[in-house]
């Protein structure tokens, strides 16, 4: 009996198998990796593949020696792209800016202020959230036309100005400040909006941010909505042009500049996240959901 | 009302308007729709009141057709999700180098357009007349034959709507469960490796039980997001998912408000709160099987 | 079972991205807990102390040296192997689990012909359970019980699997003052009616000087000294260890030695026969001061503080490192509060002389009693 061989034996055999482990975690991270990853490159690449060099295909390649920009020229030229982006733009940029400012407001005064039946109303707020979109989508609809506000950037940002779980995350995140602040303050002889504005908002900005970047993300994507409530090319946003350019744009063939069109409304969102990384994936895990 | 009242009553002001109106009023609104038989859109008048529009929704093939769907995605879509994501963020967090660089990617599809990487899905796995498209290449390599998963059979599309489906909500769910693991103590892993706990062991009776309310939370929203499935679908197989067999409950409520089937509010209403009752329902039954087997 | 350090060395990667090197948490330790005996491991925090316990339980793997359970080498022995028993800080009981599944739990990790019975698990369970005296709380979960009742459901985890050696980490840290008199007792009780070989943890002295038969002090990742608690507090190897041990702790002055006496501000307060020429830190013990009429510590009074079973006098003098200096007498009669001054005559073997550079002690010979 060598006992310490023994043990040294065992120790192999369990740091071989150790190994394997890790060495089949890294396999399946990657293999999802790729899976993830791949859409985004075979758009990329499409969209630098010529139309004639992508219909020759029969068998897919995987990468392209001629890379052309002619299917982006196309997309901004053959249809309105640019007017979509631009559309997108404004109603994204639209609706997080008065947004802010109603959530802003109504977060400070549950935060902030006293008055009666400020807990009811409070719960009642909260109760909203269970509130699907889906469902009141339809009156929606019909209030916005009888307004005679479809095909108007104000029917596109109206149902969607406030957010009940944003003034929630807000109001979390007032209740945070110390009160002493609020009484010192008081003491000075601010007043309450220049103390929300002076004091709350810049404590507050990390939230403020993600709010912001949330909602921007959120509005980039919308489609529902945009598609129920315009019908003129525009006023269409970046989904709704992606879809119309899908049924009769470049016709059904174009693939490559449909991928150049796909890879121009995706680029702008990409660079946001990864410039805001930290931020938007700590706001999601929060409680965010997509739509 | 004295002065600070009022104060707090006009901060939320703003707020509470558009709630009552966009939100509030809506959610009355489409309740009283659901009962108005033979409402017309253009006099916006109605001739009775009744459940006529729930039983003409019932017996409508499209609809049931779009239940059918519905259900098969959110019955394969949920667990094969969640327990992919479990797996994937138990591998994520167990490793050190490279977790960064998978995490940000495996996020990516979460702040992408679900339209337009839709369109990517559609390239890859449509055959058309000049090619089978990638996914059938890579069929072929296994000997497989040409499937066309955008015109083909449903059980073909059915797959393809899954499988984007999954890839749509994983990031949500990878992140949820990647930072439920890491905010386990790492004293309970220390104390079971000093009493000799497998690993298998640890996984299933202390970092199990441990992140189990991100997991009952991650399926609940996951039930529900499933249900109402929309978009996902219009970006693979396009406006008109009637025709492609395809449609989802919250497509047929949008298919019978607007577009060329379009124009009856009371039936998009009665579908609305149908599918609502469903949700409802799934999410009670979740709540209460879970309430018993997980202690809060 | 007896447990042998041998020149136990630990180092980690230095901290951040950029940094080189490695930093050392333990250097070349090497000590004995003799069979059955409970021993303190006792340093300020940030001393390796921790390090050193994960080492013996085997969740960390020493970079060199060798560690012996008995005769068995176990330096590369796998947790489970090992046969310890640990006790966690926060005492790391799963939240989910009852406390008696808690106890259950590293029985139903032993696999093979170790694994007893369900029954019989469950009977080593409960026995356990009276032994610290928790058999009524059983089906109860963690956060329901109280910090001590926490800490013996830990403690019957640990010692469920009838360890070979018992490891506690800082047991009484999450306790208050109450509980922390009542629990060291409890500990020291448990440990003695099993008898077993217990090393454990802890930053605050007096904890370990109350119940341990042996304290190791630790400073730095260096073994500073060892034995029993009453001998390392009277005849301390170096200024620190001096500083370390003892409520209230021990004055220091700033002197030196001329001619075989210990000289305070210049005046000669002490004959310290064998101690070299040449300057010096002095320790006094606070119970090292005589009043005395005569006496050549002169110092200037601050204050009395009457604490019932003794006074303790606050004093300022010159050569004193702190600036006030504390005295602990047993009555207060001596004293005259009005005076403003008061002169001590100092008891030699409260007294410590130390090398002014390495504060190491500087031996000097006792008179005879």
């Amino acid at each position: 009996m060598r006992p310490d061989q023994d043990t040294a034996a065992r120790e192999a055999r369990l740091r071989r198998r150790d190994g394997a482990r890790t060495a089949l975690q890294y396999l399946l991270l990657s293999v999802w990796a790729v899976v993830v990853l791949f859409p985004f490159y075979w758009m990329l690449l499409t969209s630098l593949k010529s139309y004639g060099a992508y219909n020759s295909e029969h068998i897919p390649v995987f990468f392209t020696l001629q890379p052309t920009a002619e299917n982006y020229i196309n997309a901004f030229t053959a249809v309105p792209l640019g007017g979509y982006l631009l559309n997108t733009l404004i109603f994204s940029l639209l609706t997080t800016a008065v947004m802010v400012v109603t959530t802003t407001l109504a977060a400070y005064a549950f935060a902030r202020l006293r008055f009666r039946g400020r807990d009811l109303v409070f719960g009642l707020f909260l109760s909203m959230m269970m509130i699907p979109t889906e469902l009141v989508v339809i009156t929606n609809f019909v209030t916005i036309t009888n307004m005679g506000l479809r095909n108007t950037f104000a029917g596109l940002v109206l149902p969607s100005i406030t957010s009940v779980f944003y003034t929630y995350l807000l109001k979390e995140n007032f209740e945070q400040v110390p009160d002493e602040l609020y009484r010192a303050a008081k003491v000075d002889g601010t007043s309450d909006f220049k103390y929300l504005w002076k004091v709350m908002l810049p404590i507050c900005r990390p939230t403020l941010v993600t709010i912001t970047i949330l909602k921007l993300i959120e509005c980039w994507n919308s489609y529902v909505w945009p598609r129920l409530i315009t019908d003129d090319p525009a006023y269409y946003l970046v989904s709704n042009g992606i879809q119309e350019i899908r049924e009769n744009g470049f016709g059904r063939e174009n693939i490559p500049a449909m991928m150049a069109a796909v890879v121009v409304i995706s680029v702008p969102l990409i660079l946001l996240f990864l410039a805001f990384r930290k931020k938007i994936m700590e706001g999601v895990s929060r409680g965010g959901t997509k739509g | 009302m004295d002065r600070n009242s009022r104060k707090a009553w006009l901060y939320l002001l703003p707020a509470l308007v558009l709630l009552a109106a966009f939100l509030l009023y809506p959610l009355i609104d489409v309740l009283i729709y659901s009962v108005e038989e033979c409402y017309n859109f253009a006099s916006q008048t109605y001739q009775g009141v009744g459940l006529y529009n729930y039983s003409y929704v019932l017996h409508d093939p499209y609809f049931l057709q779009a239940v059918e769907n519905t259900f098969v995605l959110v019955v394969i879509t949920v667990p094969i999700s969640t327990l992919l994501a479990l797996l994937i963020s138990t591998a994520l967090s167990s490793i050190q180098k490279l977790q960064q660089l998978f995490q940000t990617i495996y996020f990516l599809p979460y702040v992408t357009n679900t339209l337009a990487v839709g369109l990517v899905f559609m390239v890859l796995f449509q055959r058309t007349e000049y090619t089978d498209g990638l996914v059938n290449l890579m069929l072929s390599w296994f000997g497989a034959g040409p499937i066309d998963f955008i015109n083909g059979p449903h059980w073909a599309k059915m797959f393809v709507l899954c499988f984007y489906t999954i890839w749509v909500v994983l990031p949500f769910k990878i992140l949820v469960l990647t930072s439920a693991l890491a905010s386990v103590d790492r004293t309970y892993y220390r104390a079971a490796r000093v009493d000799g706990t497998s690993r298998t062991r640890i996984f299933f009776r202390i970092t199990l039980p441990m992140i189990s309310p991100m997991i009952v939370y991650l399926v609940i929203t996951g039930f529900i997001g499933a249900f109402k499935a929309y978009s996902d679908a219009v970006a693979l197989f396009g406006v008109d998912l009637n025709a492609a067999g395809m449609n989802t409950i919250v497509g047929y409520v949008y298919d019978m408000l607007y577009g060329d089937s379009g124009g009856y509010p009371s039936y998009a209403s009665a579908a609305a709160v149908l599918l609502f009752a469903i949700v409802l329902t799934i999410t009670c039954i979740n709540l209460l099987v879970t309430r018993k087997r997980v202690p809060a | 079972m007896k447990i042998t350090l041998e020149g136990l060395t630990k180092q980690f990667p230095a901290r951040g991205r950029k940094a080189q090197g490695v930093t050392t948490a333990v250097e070349n330790l090497s000590f004995e807990v003799p069979d059955g005996k409970l021993v303190g491991l006792l340093g300020p925090s940030g001393c390796g102390k921790s390090t050193t316990l994960n080492m013996i339980c085997g969740l960390e793997t020493p970079t060199s040296g060798r560690i012996f359970f008995g005769e068995q080498d176990v330096t590369a022995l796998a947790p489970e192997l090992r046969g310890v028993g640990m006790v966690f800080q926060n005492y790391a009981l799963y939240p989910h689990l009852t406390v008696l599944q808690n106890i259950l739990f590293p029985l139903e990790n032993l696999k093979g012909e170790n694994r007893p019975t369900r029954q019989q698990m469950r009977e080593r369970a409960l026995e356990t359970a009276k032994l610290v005296q928790i058999e009524d709380l059983l089906d109860r979960r963690p956060r329901e019980l109280s910090g001590g009742q926490q800490q013996r459901v830990a403690i019957a985890r640990a010692l469920v699997k009838t360890p070979r050696v018992l490891l506690l980490d800082e047991p009484l840290s999450n306790l208050d003052a109450r509980l922390r008199l009542q629990t060291r007792e409890e500990i020291c009780k448990i440990q003695k009616k099993t008898g077993i070989t217990t090393l454990f943890v802890t930053h605050d002295q007096e904890e370990a000087m109350s119940i341990s038969d042996f304290i190791v002090v630790m400073k730095d990742g260096v073994l500073m000294q060892q034995g029993r608690p009453q001998q390392v507090y009277d005849d301390p190897a170096s200024l620190f260890v001096a500083k370390f041990l003892g409520t209230p702790p021990i004055n220091v002055f700033e002197g030196e030695v001329k001619a075989g006496q210990l000289r305070l501000a210049g005046q000669a307060v002490l004959a310290v026969p064998g101690a070299p020429d040449g300057p010096v830190r002095a320790g006094v013990r606070p119970e090292g001061f005589v009043p005395a009429a005569e006496g050549p510590l002169a110092c200037a009074l601050s204050r009395l503080e009457v604490l019932g079973r003794d006074v303790s006098v606050v004093c300022t003098h010159p050569a004193c490192q702190a600036g006030t200096l504390r005295a602990i007498l047993r009555t207060a009669k001596d004293i005259d509060p009005a005076a403003g001054g008061v002169r001590f005559a100092l008891q030699p073997d409260k007294v410590f002389l130390f090398g002014r550079s390495d504060e190491k002690r500087i031996p000097f010979a006792l008179p005879p009693l």
